[in-house]
């Protein structure tokens, strides 16, 4: 019972909700990018939030499916076909055992999740599947899919076949306001290197991968060097020397000692990784209240939108 | 983030061990993740469970209260080691740097307790230190792209094993059998923070022997 990879594309990884409490071993979290367009996948299969699905960076995944079971397809843009024929994202749709699965390559944005039926079933290290291929660890031996891999599922026969209304759908832009919680090397950077961190256009660089977003822009000076190594969480805006920030992202080393200035509020991390290289960014301070607000309207929200049933 | 100080020492390290432990019990389920380091406790928590102004109360409770304890019960974990140029290949070069014979490098390595100050920068890797200043050497200019899986290292005052085939920048002077991270068993390292590691020089059929591995 599984799904068999004709072609993997640019990088598909397996990925659940991500590797939880296992910085002390010096692993880091994984998990999906894209974090909202991930749960709607799930959402929309009916599945538990943190069914592993597969995370497809730029497009090209090709699969055949060998089993009778329900997919979706969430995230940016990328045409979605089986045997051929074109079917829309952001919903649930029936395949059957020989047919084939294909995903073209992103109109804008770069990453999409691909879920089936009570998702992929995949072993667990460290309590989840999530792939985090620079430490060899989670999907299939630790690395990205590659062409003849077979993908456990199971088969379903019945399901209800939802979709997320167009407008309700995230639209991926080309800018975007990547909201700041200052942190506590902020006291290195005078007011100067502040008013320039937050008033700058700041342009994703080529260095972006699942690591961290190298961006470049007017460079940010900083009173340190760098400080005793110490642990990173997800967004910190690290300055290394050259001043270009870097945003860590879900597969970043777990301790470092460049200077930060502060992290990014995790929403608008995510959203960031569905920048293509070339896309400019805005830096705008917040406080934690504001940031804590953010995440609950985002609960109440953005992640609760109803679904739509097709009949 | 909660601050001990900002060096590398023994008192600091096992200040930041005891409230480790203090923060786990004192955020309970609100916890998501901690990173222990050299002088510091980054704290992850749910912010749809707690706010911030709690977690920073509660912090600052349990925090006035740490002492650091003389004896936390930490345990000392003895790494065999075969220094060699065969498998460390900066050995000779940080010798002749530091005027010293290989076997002089080797025994100022050997003779040193060194205790964990961190885990981070891949799975398993464990930060040592504090390792004699006659044999401290800085990074290489420019890192290799590939070290061997169990080498043993110094970087200035620090000292580790790389726990797999990793880039690096350190100076390599040995290797260890051991296996420093091992997802299949468990506890998957053998050592955790604020333990106290000692090397120990082995031969090459001991290491060999011991599942080492010389390519």
């Amino acid at each position: 019972m599984s799904m068999r990879v004709v072609q993997p594309g640019m990088l598909s990884l397996l990925q659940d909700s991500g590797r939880q409490g296992q910085h002390r071993l010096g692993l880091s979290n994984g998990g999906p990018m894209d974090r909202e367009a991930f749960h709607y996948c799930n959402r929309l299969l009916q599945n538990s939030p943190a069914s592993t699905a597969i995370e497809i960076s730029v497009g090209g995944l090709q699969l055949e499916t060998l089993v009778d079971t329900y997919i979706c397809l969430t995230g940016a843009p990328m045409p979605l076909s089986i045997n051929g024929q074109d079917k829309p994202l952001w919903e649930v749709q029936r395949v059957c055992a020989g047919d084939s699965i294909q995903v073209g390559f992103a109109r804008t944005g770069c990453r999409s999740y691909f879920g089936v039926a009570d998702g992929f079933t995949i072993e667990a290290r460290f309590g989840s599947t999530a792939t985090v291929v620079r430490e060899n660890i989670g999907g299939l031996q630790g690395r990205s899919l590659q062409a003849g891999d077979q993908l456990p599922c199971p088969t379903t026969n019945a399901r209800k076949q939802y979709y997320l209304a167009a407008r309700d759908r995230p639209r991926y832009q080309k800018t975007l306001t990547v909201r700041v919680i200052p942190g506590y090397q902020q006291g290195h950077f005078n007011r100067v290197e502040q008013r320039r961190f937050f008033g700058s256009t700041y342009t994703i660089s080529e260095r972006c991968d699942r690591m961290g977003y190298r961006l470049e822009g007017p460079a940010i000076t900083c009173d340190i060097e760098g400080v005793l190594s110490e642990g990173i969480c997800f967004g910190a805006i690290q300055l290394p020397p050259d001043g270009q920030p870097i945003v860590l992202l879900n597969d970043r080393q777990t301790i470092g000692g460049y200077p930060k200035i502060g992290a990014a509020l995790s929403l608008d991390a995510a959203r960031m990784t569905q920048l293509v290289p070339g896309s400019s960014v805005h830096f705008a301070p917040i406080t934690h209240h504001t940031a804590r607000k953010a995440l609950e309207l985002a609960r109440r929200f953005t992640l609760c939108k109803p679904l739509q049933e097709r009949r | 983030m909660v601050y001990f100080g900002d060096v590398m020492d023994t008192q600091t390290s096992a200040r930041v061990q005891a409230a480790t432990r203090a923060i786990e019990h004192v955020m309970g389920e609100d916890l998501v993740d901690l990173v222990p380091s050299y002088a510091s406790v980054l704290i992850l928590y749910n912010p749809l469970r707690t706010d911030h102004l709690s977690v920073a109360r509660r912090i600052r409770d349990v925090v006035s209260n740490v002492s650091a304890p003389a004896a936390l019960g930490h345990r000392t974990v003895v790494l065999p080691v075969y220094y060699a140029p065969e498998v460390g290949a900066d050995l000779e070069l940080l010798a002749e740097r530091v005027d010293l014979p290989i076997s002089g490098v080797v025994e100022l390595h050997t003779s040193a307790e060194y205790r964990v100050y961190a885990i981070g920068f891949a799975p398993g890797f464990a930060y040592l230190g504090e390792v004699d200043e006659r044999i401290a050497a800085p990074r290489l200019a420019t890192p290799r792209a590939l070290v061997p899986r169990g080498s043993v290292a110094i970087a200035d005052r620090q000292t580790a094993v790389y726990p797999s085939v990793s880039p690096g920048g350190w100076n390599l002077i040995g290797r260890c059998p051991v296996p420093m991270f091992d997802p299949d068993v468990q506890p998957s390292m053998p050592v955790s923070v604020g333990d106290t590691v000692r090397f120990e020089p082995i031969s090459r059929e001991r290491f060999v022997t011991l599942g080492g591995d010389l390519a």
